[in-house]
């Protein structure tokens, strides 16, 4: 059972991860790689602060403001100085490397004794409870730690999730959208499209920095190489949520993005549960995004055959 | 309203795929006044079009609009002055955002964009009654996504789009081109009345000799990259498609001259 809740806690703090990337890739097509070392930045600011005594909240938001910072930076390489988008991703995120090194003066930053949200959030739990560390869930034994940490990230996640909602639908987020859908359209409505695409690939990292500052909370540590094949993470949750929601309304595909975040990380459980090496993870992730990239195009395919046979 | 000073545009210059598009063309277009262009393929009209809409920078010339020099501001600056329909339907409009949101971007062409509400109750309200006099039934669907209406819609929301606030300068590029005639007919029907209501100083590019005889109170011909006939007045109202025709059949007839005459000097003295 208290697997199970680290499994969705994980989901969820992933979540935001594939919230960025569905901005990105989905909302904007720009194929943004920076996220691998914006999650990372966004865990080393964090956990520098804390360590530094500052409080918890304050250093989550000060990492989602460094990812922001970071994919301006790459939207800025894109649009200014015309380089590839998946150059720009890849130059900010090698840069990211040293800067986060700079950042934490070492490559792991330990939390463990520090005041984090998971803590603050395990003290609110625990007080609750009026003071058990435990309860009874359905004959599971379920640690107060652990739910009330899951309870705290899915309330940041579904306050994230309504607040890009709602943006998304404001005359700025509804630009942003038809900037990633029809440039010539946008321009001549009057809209400065670069600009655009900066805003949103900012704000795609601020979230995926936000998810890394979250996630070393949990896990109690930050550590330098922790962004390593997160965009193809956060792509196959996107991908799973579309297979589950479709892409039609943009809160269903924001609701979908979450979910398929908190399956793809169930489903990784499962399988190291059934023996499958972690080495082998991101090899086998990789693998998935590849079928899930390929096969509905060989499905249209194949129908179109059909059709004219 | 619009006043365009010998403005010259070169695309890949040095390069063997040199095409000087336009060659020092010179405009001056009254207030109100609805000019009709057409030319041969390849002339420069669509290549006027984006020039004024900023699309490139000119090479040489000046572009004067509502009183402001617009030669230097970018496409998206311009697009507070002026409002364009493109030949092609699916340019207009974001196909994945609702006709009501499309509409909404419209409604603040050329202004800040902030984190209001993009769908207010009033606009919504105007959004019903405007779309209703399209006459598609489309008044109903507004919640629909774009990409699953069909190009005669498109097109006929694109105009409403372009003309939602009122443009200094109306652009359609070849907008019924690629409709077919019965749709093609209903945004024609649409344009004059948009044109003539709001009294809208248009540019409007056509294939059509029909359109081009029959709309418009001046008529450009361009050939080239230059304006070769400029009819306005009674001049262009006694034009019949067929004149429009012989006009082309003259300009055939003179290239195939310069051929000829060239392969003969070639012979006589190479």
């Amino acid at each position: 059972m208290n697997l199970l809740i680290g499994t969705f806690t994980i989901g969820c703090i992933l979540s935001l991860l594939a919230l960025g990337v569905f901005i990105s890739f989905r909302i904007f097509a720009f194929p943004d790689i920076t996220a691998d070392g914006s999650i990372t930045l966004g865990a080393a600011v964090a956990a520098t602060l804390m360590v530094r005594g500052v409080s918890p909240l304050l250093a989550s938001l000060a990492g989602f403001v460094a990812g922001m910072l970071a994919g301006a930076t790459t939207g800025t390489l894109f649009t200014r100085f015309k380089i590839n988008p998946l150059l720009s991703g890849i130059l900010v995120m090698t840069a990211l490397y040293s800067i986060n090194l700079h950042i934490m003066g070492k490559s792991n930053v330990p939390l463990l004794t520090v005041t984090t949200l998971a803590t603050q959030s395990e003290r609110v739990g625990v007080q609750l409870m009026g003071g058990a560390t435990s309860f009874n869930l359905a004959g599971w034994d379920v640690s107060v730690r652990d739910a009330s940490v899951l309870v705290a990230v899915a309330l940041v996640v579904a306050l994230t999730g309504v607040l890009l909602y709602v943006f998304l639908r404001t005359n700025l987020g509804m630009a942003m959208r038809a900037t990633g859908d029809n440039v010539q359209m946008i321009r001549a409505l009057g809209v400065n499209d670069a600009n655009m695409v900066v805003f949103g690939v900012a704000i795609s990292n601020g979230l995926v920095a936000l998810s890394g500052a979250l996630l070393a909370q949990y896990q109690g540590f930050a550590d330098v190489g922790m962004g390593i094949g997160m965009v193809v993470w956060g792509l196959a949750s996107v991908i799973i949520g579309e297979a589950l929601v479709g892409t039609n309304q943009v809160g269903l595909t924001i609701v979908g993005a979450v979910m398929g975040s908190v399956l793809f990380r169930l489903l990784v459980a499962v399988a190291l549960r059934w023996g499958l090496s972690p080495n082998d993870l991101k090899l086998i992730t990789a693998v998935f995004v590849f079928f899930a990239l390929v096969i509905p195009r060989f499905l249209r395919k194949k129908r179109l055959r059909n059709a004219h046979a | 309203m619009l006043e365009l000073q010998s403005i010259s545009k070169t695309f890949n210059p040095g390069t063997v795929n040199e095409v000087r598009s336009l060659r020092g063309v010179s405009l001056d277009l009254a207030a109100g006044s609805w000019v009709i262009i057409i030319g041969t393929n390849g002339s420069g009209k669509s290549t006027l079009l984006n020039a004024v809409a900023g699309t490139f920078f000119v090479d040489q010339g000046h572009i004067r609009l509502a009183g402001r020099e617009v030669t230097k501001w970018p496409e998206h600056a311009r697009a507070k002055l002026i409002g364009r329909v493109f030949q092609n339907p699916f340019s207009g409009t974001s196909p994945s955002l609702t006709i009501q949101e499309n509409l909404s971007l419209a409604a603040r062409r050329g202004r800040r964009r902030g984190l209001g509400w993009g769908l207010k109750e009033s606009l919504v309200a105007r959004m019903r009654d405007e779309v209703g006099r399209l006459n598609m039934g489309l008044e109903d669907r507004l919640e629909n996504a774009i990409g699953s209406l069909s190009g005669g819609q498109r097109q006929a929301l694109t105009l409403l789009m372009a003309t939602w606030l009122r443009p200094e300068l109306l652009l359609l590029d070849e907008h019924t081109a690629a409709l077919d005639p019965k749709s093609a007919d209903r945004v024609i029907d649409l344009t004059e009345q948009v044109v003539t209501r709001e009294k809208l100083t248009t540019l409007m590019v056509t294939h059509s000799m029909h359109q081009a005889a029959s709309l418009g109170d001046r008529l450009i011909m361009m050939h080239r990259g230059q304006i070769l006939h400029d009819f306005q007045g009674a001049e262009k109202r006694r034009l019949r498609p067929d004149d429009l025709l012989a006009r082309f059949e003259d300009i055939r007839r003179a290239e195939q001259l310069d051929e000829s005459a060239a392969l003969m000097l070639a012979e006589q003295y190479v």
